[in-house]
């Protein structure tokens, strides 16, 4: 068996490189009954904000080709009511907990990240500068290098663990951005979450989604997503973690060759409960075939 | 949550049968050699499938248990061609393996005694999940009855499953069977004394018609939405209703919710 301890920033090692995509993955107890989460390097849940959010009007999803457009909007019942209801019962799972934050503003987001600094035991958040979803913050942030370092200055203040920033897909240059949060501070970034979209019901002549458009996961993403973490890995020097479209090991042994030290599990999620933890499977595996002893001596590691 | 824990399994198709053109009863039972048993399910939960060969049908489809065969180990899904991925559904034969998640969602309350008329009203394919409650509650020693609409005589589904176990009261829109009009314009409603419940079924537009006449007579009443979802898991928030309580997912806290906890009587 190969080592698969990956290190993402800030002194966190997982057990290995498989972590979820907040929003597929809820808080991990609905997926208890498939998998053992503790065979995950670790789980990020659903995105958090400092006060309850009722999220979009239905319909908020659309299956389009290889994929799904979705407009949840960050619904969650606010920061304080994660720490009191949902964590005591979730930190009991032995694995890598991370919350996943998102804000209105500046001030929003560091105060989230200040009281589950003060109030639990968590190790990382991954700040969210690139949801696409919310009239709000979000994605304003992750799209200017001003917007997206303002953010993490703030949060880099707020909280002492470690720091993964979710960058946008929907933008320029993202190495430009990457660079941005890395000056600020950040330990890792994480990348890319999904890109713009929209679909219409030609029969109604009617848009998909209550909000029109939406954001973009699955395998369709996926090839840009792995340009995006190969052009972000030679950019950076802080850990990169890749999702996009990962629907099996193969597909994350791409992001990992690519340049990730680690990968997200988003859309595949809803489609096989299990997915996660046959990644872990076939990633081993995989080390075994080409006698690779660590798994950090593939990231990056594509032949030219 | 529902108590029972949720299984991945495969299955095989015991049989498939058309009587219509727009539906297919998919037989199906755990695939040989996987020892695996069905879990125990409850009428208005349903199923993820997962589509073979469709290239394009990303998602599972998520379908109602129509009922389940204890003894022959076998669970039934009736199945609408409504797009690709459930015209693949239609099509598959006899030996086909198919991956489902199940059981999923909360299925229709249970009363513990009868004390006036259990009304199940339903049309199209929103019958499936109400034949399986219709079994349970006539097991029960209950009298369950149906008021089911079609659009004509050859579009009503099962109804000789139906009379098994209740009384059957049908309603047509061109008045091709039974009472010409709509199912909520059906005189059993009004007639054969005090309904103390009623379970509902069916396209949108009929549920809230039937959530308002239930109202009306002081019914309690039960509905089964069919919002369009990803996971079935309660982890996309994609399915959600709005309710008394917020926006909650249709997977999860339902599929089948009291009209007093949804707004559409407001």
């Amino acid at each position: 068996m190969a080592r698969l301890n990956v290190n993402i920033g800030g002194g966190i090692t997982l057990r290995n490189p498989v972590l979820t995509a907040s929003g597929t993955f809820g808080y991990g107890e609905e997926f208890a009954d498939f998998i053992d989460l503790s065979r995950l390097g670790g789980y990020i849940i659903k995105g958090t904000t400092l006060h309850h959010r009722e999220g979009n009007p239905y319909p908020r999803m659309a299956e389009t080709p290889s994929g799904m457009l979705n407009a949840v909007g960050l619904q969650n019942k606010g920061v304080d009511y994660f720490i009191e209801h949902i964590y005591p019962r979730i930190c009991r799972y032995d694995s890598e907990l991370i919350v996943n934050v998102s804000g209105a503003n500046v001030d929003d987001y560091a105060e989230t990240a200040r009281r589950l600094a003060e109030r639990t035991d968590i190790r990382a958040i991954e700040v969210n500068i690139s949801c696409p979803n919310v009239k709000e913050g979000g994605m304003a942030f992750g799209t200017t290098c001003a917007g997206a370092a303002s953010v993490t200055r703030a949060i880099r203040e707020a909280f002492p663990g470690t720091v993964i920033v979710k960058l946008s897909p929907n933008v320029t240059d993202i190495a430009e951005i990457a660079r941005a949060v890395e000056a600020e501070g950040a330990d890792a970034v994480s990348l890319i979450n999904t890109l713009m979209g929209m679909a219409i019901d030609v029969e109604r002549r009617r848009p998909c989604l209550s909000t029109i458009t939406g954001g973009l996961s699955g395998p369709a993403v996926r090839p840009v997503a792995v340009r995006m973490v190969w052009q972000v890995a030679k950019a950076v020097s802080i850990p990169v973690i890749g999702l996009g479209g990962i629907m099996d090991g193969r597909d994350a042994m791409e992001f990992i060759l690519a340049g990730a030290s680690a990968v997200e599990i988003g859309t595949a999620n809803f489609i096989d409960p299990a997915a996660t933890v046959k990644i872990v499977e076939w990633i081993d595996n995989y080390c075994t075939r080409h006698g690779v002893e660590d798994i950090n001596e593939l990231i990056g590691a594509i032949n030219q | 949550m529902s108590s029972t824990q949720k299984k991945i399994m495969e299955m095989e198709v015991v049989s498939a049968t058309s009587t219509h053109p727009l539906y297919t009863l998919l037989l199906l039972r755990p695939a040989c050699g996987d020892g695996a048993q069905l879990p125990d399910m409850l009428p208005g939960q349903f199923v993820q499938v997962a589509v073979p060969d469709a290239p394009h049908t990303f998602l599972r489809r998520p379908i109602s248990i129509n009922y389940v065969d204890r003894a022959a180990g076998t669970m039934a899904l009736l199945v609408r061609r409504a797009g690709e991925g459930t015209a693949r559904l239609c099509d598959l034969k006899e030996g086909a393996s198919l991956n489902i998640v199940l059981p999923l969602g909360r299925g229709f309350s249970i009363p513990e005694r009868q004390t006036g008329r259990l009304v199940l009203a339903g049309g199209g394919v929103g019958i499936a999940p109400l034949y399986f409650l219709g079994c349970v509650l006539s097991k029960m020693g209950f009298n369950p009855e149906f008021i089911v609409g079609a659009r004509s005589e050859a579009d009503l589904l099962q109804l000789d499953l139906l009379s098994r176990v209740g009384e059957v009261h049908i309603t047509t829109d061109d008045g091709s069977a039974g009472h010409h009009g709509l199912v909520t314009t059906h005189p059993a409603w009004h007639e054969g004394g005090a309904i103390e419940r009623v379970y509902c079924c069916g396209p949108a537009p009929m549920m809230k018609a039937v959530a308002l006449l239930a109202h009306s007579i002081g019914a309690d009443c039960e509905v089964s939405l069919e919002n369009m979802m990803a996971c079935g898991l309660g982890a996309c928030l994609c399915c959600v209703e709005k309710t008394v309580r917020g926006n909650v997912c249709v997977c999860t806290e339902g599929p089948v919710f009291n009209i007093k906890d949804l707004t559409w009587l407001d």
